[in-house]
Formats: C-alpha cells, structure tokens, sequence
C-alpha cells in the first residue's frame, strides 16, 4: 500500500519471501493430508511472527494491525489454512490474552506460546449458537477456588492441536453475564473432540472443546466475573480486520496463478489473454482485489491510529472491520472461482492450487462473523 | 402451450426417485469420501431402464425423448451429482452410435451399454486442446485395415473404467474421424487418474494411445464426419449437464429451507430473518427459470426443431444459477454449511465442475452469440 512505512515495507518482502520459501511448499500437502505442516508453527517463531501485537516488554514484535494484516495477507496468498490457523493463535490467543490478561497471566502463558511451544485457540461458538453468539451455553459456576466449566464449544480453529484456549462461558442468567477463562487442554473435564472435516482450510485442523465439570482456578479467569460481553465483540475487530488480509492474500495469489495461466495457454490460435471474455474476467477481479485491499488496510491503519491516540475506535471499529470484512471475503470467493474458471478444466484439478483456493475463500464469509452478521452491524451503525 | 408433465413423465420421475433413494442414496457419503467408484450400480441402473431411455426399442432402449432423460438425470443428481455425471456420459456413445454409426456398431455396442454391462466415454479434450477443440493433436494413421492411434487425451470421464470408448483423432491434417477403442485394445492405457475439487466418485483420468491398432471398420460414420459427431453428441449432452445442475440446485435448496426452518438464532427461526428469506427466494427464483429453460430446449429437440442456441442458454444459465445456488446454501447453513457432514459444501464443489465442461460457459456464450448473429 502506498502508506506502508520502511518497517512495513520490509515485514512485507521478508513475508513474501518467507512464505514462497517455507510454505508454499508444503500447501497443497496440508489440504491433501488435512494436517497443518509440522515446524509451521516452529518457523513462525523464529521469524518471530507469533507475538506480533504483543508488546515487546512480554517478548512480542510491538506491531499493530497493518503489520498483522500484512502477515495474514502474505501467509494467505500462498497458504490459506496456514494464515487461518495462524490468525486462531496469533490473533484469538496471543492477542487477546496480551490485551485483556492480568500481568501474572501474561507472564505465565505468553511465553510459551510467542516460542510456538503451545498452540493456542478461542472458544465462542456452540453448536447451537453461532452468528447469535450471546445465547452460548457453556457455565461455569464457582466451586471454592475454582470454576467448573460445562459445555461444547464448537468449529475451533486449533481444537485438535491446540494446549491452551481462550474461553467464553457464562457465568450469570442474563444475556450478557459473560466471563472468559484461560483453559488448558491439560484440565481435568477436559477433552478434545472429535476433528471436523470441511470444504477447505483443510491444512488449519478444526474441531471441538468438550468440558465436563472441567477445573479452571479462578486465577485463570480474564477480567471481572460477568465483564467479557464488550470486550469479546472488540476483540473481534482486529480478528476480522485481519482475516480480510487473508482474503484477499487468496484472490491475489489465485490471480497470480491465472495471470500466468492465460497468457501461456493458447486456444483458436492465440494466448487465452487475448480474448475479451477473458480480459474482463482478469480486470474485474484485479479492479476488486485492490478496491478490497485498499479498504482492509484503511480499516486496519484506523485501528493503529486509534490505538496509538490511546482512544479505542469502538462501535467505529467494529463498523470498518465489518466494511472490510464483508467486502474482501465476498470479494475472494467471487476471485478465486473466476480464477477455477479461467483455468478451465485445470482449474478444476487439485494439481493446480486454485480450486484449493476457491474453497479455502468461501470459509471467509462464515468465520469470523458471516457476511449477514457484517451486514447487521453495518445497518445498526449507518441505519439507526 | 403446456407446461404440465405427462403420466409417462411423471412416472420416470417417480421411478428414478425410488431407484435413487434405494441404490445411491445410502452409499453416496462413503463413496464420496472414498473417492469409490462403485460400477455394479450401472447393471442396475440398466435394469432399471434409465441408461437407455432414449435408444430405440430394437436394441433395449425405451424409446423416450431428451425431455424425460433430462428428468432422469435431474432426479439422479438430486441424489448424486457425481454418478449422475458419469451416467450421462456412458449414455453419450450410445446416442453417437446410435445416430451415426453402422447397423453393425449398434447390435455390437447399443445392447450391452444400454444394460449397463459396458460402461462409455468420450474422448474429446487433451492437454493442449479444451475448449478449441478442432486443434486436437491425436493422430491416427492407416496402414490397411486399421487404423493406429496415437495421443493423449485429458480429463476423460469414466476413463479407465469405461468398456467403449469413443475418440476423436486426426485421420488427415483437415479432418477429424471418430473411432470406437475398446478397453482392451493393445496401445490403450489409463494415465493419471485426476484428483479433483469435486464429482470424486466419477473416475476422471489421462488415456494414453501409443501406437494403439484399431480396424479402421470402427470409424463412426465416415472418415471426416468426427467433428460434427463430437458437436451434436455435445449439443444434446449440454441439456444433460444443465439437467444436473437443476438437480443439484433442487437438493441444495431442499438442504438450505429445512435448514433454515429448524435453526433458532436471536429468538426466531433464521427463515424469518429478511436476509435468508430473500436469499432463497432468489435460489428459487434462478432453479425455476434453469429447470424451465432446459425443459423448453429438450422440447425442441425432441420435436426435431432447431435447439443448439437453446441448449447452450439453458447450460450456461443452469450452471451458473447451480453455482450461485449451492453457494448461498452454504451461507445459509454457516459453519455447518462448510463442514463436509452436511453435505451442501460438496454441491458447491460439484457445481464448479458444471460451469466448465461440455463446453464452458464462455463456450456457451460464443454459440449464443454466434447464433444471434445469424439472420
């Protein structure tokens, strides 16, 4: 982006660079084998991307969300269930326990999981409640020291791989009497679940947290008992902000591929590139990709801004989080299928990546919050 | 005008259901995640009387139109696009032979396709020529009595399973003939079996020809005639394709109604919510307009009136409604919707494919267009 400073500049080259030699090759082997790459998570260490927001007096890079949404687009343009589960760890843990945890709390956890020795992820979503996040089921109700928490969480990113998750549960009868907690899988009434197959980000393991009278001390509990309401739907906004780099890391790299593609292949005596049909197809979604990219960075660079004035954006936030996010994901899918199509039957065969990235793109207007939720916030800011 | 369905229609609907509910629908989900192909369905499907619907009675067919083998083949993608697929190409030698080959080919060939007991394909595309398809390479030579092949041919349905297999070569640098190889032909052999994003029980593989000996007897029709066999074989297979794609259109809104009616979110059944409401009815909307615009092509084929323009509107429209279709009930399922275990994300894998064979929906839209540009 034209605003990119020196440091943003070079996080960018040294991204692409890493994400060409690391892991674009192994991409097509995490979706086959529906396994993320062992020593993913070990590089990304060293390249010291795991605590990226986190301030660098707890052992993190200090960066803000243009740099996090740079790292999203760049793993997201070669491999999407890479920057998927990055995002889960990175964004979802990491992030948010450095934003809302207690000292004691950061200085024990983030440690280990800046250094990619633990896998972290987040807890909202239930089977019975999804996009009406609120109406979770999950209790916890105090037992002396401790909490015992009852419940399924369901579609998490880094259940089956993960240690340690970053929870919601209730913990009173009204909508919004909501508390989080730090739960390692090593807890007693702990248990992992079975993994989930899906459509695509088939490399970012998902699957569910099961507890049981699971024991959490009550040190383990994020902020205030009954408090986590708020800052739950703030904390999605760089979630969202973020996963709409890897949106549209997806067109650019499907793109790339196509790009390629058509002026190689030769049909009626010249490069498919030469056919108006095709020329529009490859502009439309080059025009959408950087009108998309264009508004996900203006909503991350807001976020920076408002952070470094020290006066949180707040419904604003979640409004320009949701213009990025409903624009890049609907975006990516319409992209990367048009891609498939320009291909043709290659398009359609898994030795190419483009059908991967076709499916890994439509996930991107569920999770997260789904394009009707993006929609609804959206209209509850504009509208009334 | 009438756009109601006859007795006889009604009953091919109602019998390929039970087929269908009874042989494919408990197998599907297995054969899907396995990437099985299971070929003893296609004995049944014989039995049931569904491969041969439109062959002539002589040879075991029953005589009906392009109208009720498009809703044979809508009702079998409803349960399976996959097999639905590979069904329709093992009928597309048979309408081939039957329309342009000797009265020999067919008591050779036309029995035991149209029981199911030979399964077909269609060799057409290779790695350098899809679309363009008059630039295909694969040559055949004759030296006496036979003709020897030679070539590469790409993305083939049912390649290696099929018993007939009907190929496009270039018997002359002008001219294309179309040749029936058999399975065991010396010369012949499966290449890469394809891994695709969707249709995974439909066998998909490279056929390799060296040096392959075939009597030049099994030329369809004669030398020179291959290119407009392969077009009209592929005229009325674009109603089959856009047969499929309402079919899968029908289950993918079916999944996403009982979906939407049963899921509770904010107090009240998503279906009440105007965002979902309109949704569907738009995939209403688009199914309808899709079923009734092939329907209208498969009448004018069966009453011998002009139908390439029509069949390629109703292919290009079908496919692409199939693939909005199926997506947006991906969305109105959520998370659940991208999970393999409620199936819409394997429609949605299933539709891509649609959009790009017989012909592309670009390809459809340079027959449209060429067809308006006629006087």
């Amino acid at each position: 982006m034209w605003f990119f400073s020196e440091e943003e500049r070079m996080l960018q080259d040294s991204m692409q660079n890493f994400a060409q030699d690391q892991i674009l090759p192994l991409a097509e082997q995490a979706d086959e084998t529906e396994t993320l790459p062992e020593g993913h998570f070990s590089k990304m260490a060293e390249m010291g991307l795991l605590g990226i927001t986190v301030p660098e007096e707890f052992g993190g890079a200090g960066m803000g969300c243009v740099e996090a949404t740079i790292v999203h687009e760049e793993l997201g343009a070669v491999c999407a269930s890479t920057a998927l589960t990055y995002l889960a760890h990175t964004i979802l843990f990491v992030h948010n326990l450095a934003t809302n945890g207690s000292k004691e709390q950061k200085e024990k956890y983030l440690p280990d999981v800046i250094s990619g020795k633990s896998i972290g992820g987040l807890g909202i979503t239930e089977p019975g409640s999804g996009s009406d996040s609120l109406a979770m089921a999950t209790m916890a109700t105090r037992d002396g020291n401790d909490y015992l928490l009852s419940g399924t969480k369901t579609y998490i990113t880094n259940a089956p791989n993960g240690q340690i998750f970053y929870v919601y549960a209730r913990t009173g009868d009204g909508k919004k009497d909501v508390s989080t907690f730090l739960v390692e899988n090593s807890f007693e009434g702990f248990s992992h679940g079975k993994k989930i197959r899906k459509m695509g980000m088939r490399g970012s393991p998902t699957g569910q947290l099961i507890m049981d009278q699971c024991r959490v001390p009550k040190a383990n509990r994020v902020g205030k008992e009954g408090y986590s309401a708020t800052h739950m739907m703030r904390n999605l906004d760089i979630e969202r902000i973020t996963i709409a780099g890897i949106s549209v890391g997806i067109a650019r790299g499907a793109l790339a591929v196509a790009q390629r593609y058509v002026q190689e292949r030769e049909a009626f005596g010249q490069t498919l590139s030469k056919f108006q049909m095709i020329q529009k197809m490859y502009a439309d979604g080059d025009a959408e990709l950087h009108a998309a990219k264009s508004l996900v960075y203006e909503a991350a660079k807001r976020w920076d801004i408002a952070k470094s004035e020290g006066r949180p954006l707040g419904k604003k936030g979640a409004l320009w989080a949701a213009r990025a996010k409903l624009i890049a994901a609907t975006m990516a899918t319409k992209v990367s299928l048009d891609c498939v199509q320009m291909l043709g039957g290659y398009g359609y065969d898994r030795e190419f990546p483009v059908e991967r990235m076709a499916r890994d793109a439509k996930l991107n207007e569920i999770g997260a919050g789904t394009n009707e939720i993006m929609r609804l916030i959206i209209a509850r800011e504009e509208l009334n | 005008m009438d756009f109601s369905l006859n007795d006889i229609q009604t009953e091919v609907i109602d019998s390929t259901r039970k087929f269908a509910e009874k042989e494919i629908a408990p197998i599907i989900d297995e054969d899907e995640a396995n990437s099985h192909f299971r070929r003893e369905l296609f004995p049944k499907m014989g039995d049931a009387g569904l491969i041969g619907a439109t062959a002539p009675g002589d040879y075991g067919g029953s005589e009906l139109g392009i109208m009720e083998y498009s809703l044979i083949l809508e009702q079998l993608a409803y349960y399976s696009a996959s097999y639905a697929a590979s069904f329709s190409v093992t009928a597309l030698p048979i309408k081939i032979i039957e329309q342009f080959g000797s009265e020999e080919q067919k008591q050779k060939y036309l029995p035991d396709l149209i029981t199911g007991e030979l399964i077909g394909a269609f060799c057409l595309t290779e790695p350098g020529s899809g679309s363009d398809a008059k630039s295909l390479k694969t040559k055949a030579e004759k030296s006496g009595d036979n003709y020897t092949i030679n070539g590469v041919k790409q993305f083939i349905t049912n390649g290696g399973q099929a018993d007939v297999y009907i190929v496009m070569v270039r018997t002359d640098e002008k001219e294309i003939s179309a040749l029936i190889v058999e399975k065991n032909c010396a010369g012949m052999s499966v290449g890469k079996l394809e891994k695709k994003m969707g249709m995974r029980v439909s066998p998909t593989a490279e056929m390799l020809f060296e040096n392959a000996s075939v009597p030049a007897a099994n030329t369809i029709g004669r030398p020179a005639d291959g290119f407009r066999v392969a077009m009209t074989a592929l005229d009325s297979g674009r109603i089959s394709i856009a047969s499929i794609a309402n079919g899968i259109s029908q289950a993918a809104l079916d999944k996403a109604i009982a979906y939407a009616k049963e899921r509770e979110q904010f107090g009240q059944r998503i279906i009440d919510f105007q965002g979902i409401e309109f949704m569907l009815a738009e995939m209403a909307t688009e199914l309808e307009a899709s079923r009734w615009l092939t329907r209208r092509a498969a009448y004018l084929h069966d009453n011998d009136l002009p139908f390439s323009k029509e069949a390629s509107m109703a292919k290009l429209k079908s496919t692409e409604a199939c693939m909005r279709i199926t997506t947006d009930a991906v969305q109105v399922l959520g998370g659940y919707g991208y999970m393999e275990e409620y199936v819409v994300e394997r429609f949605m894998r299933e539709a891509k494919m649609l959009e790009l064979v017989e012909g592309t929906s670009q390809i459809q839209k340079l027959v449209i267009s060429r067809n308006l540009k006629k006087d």
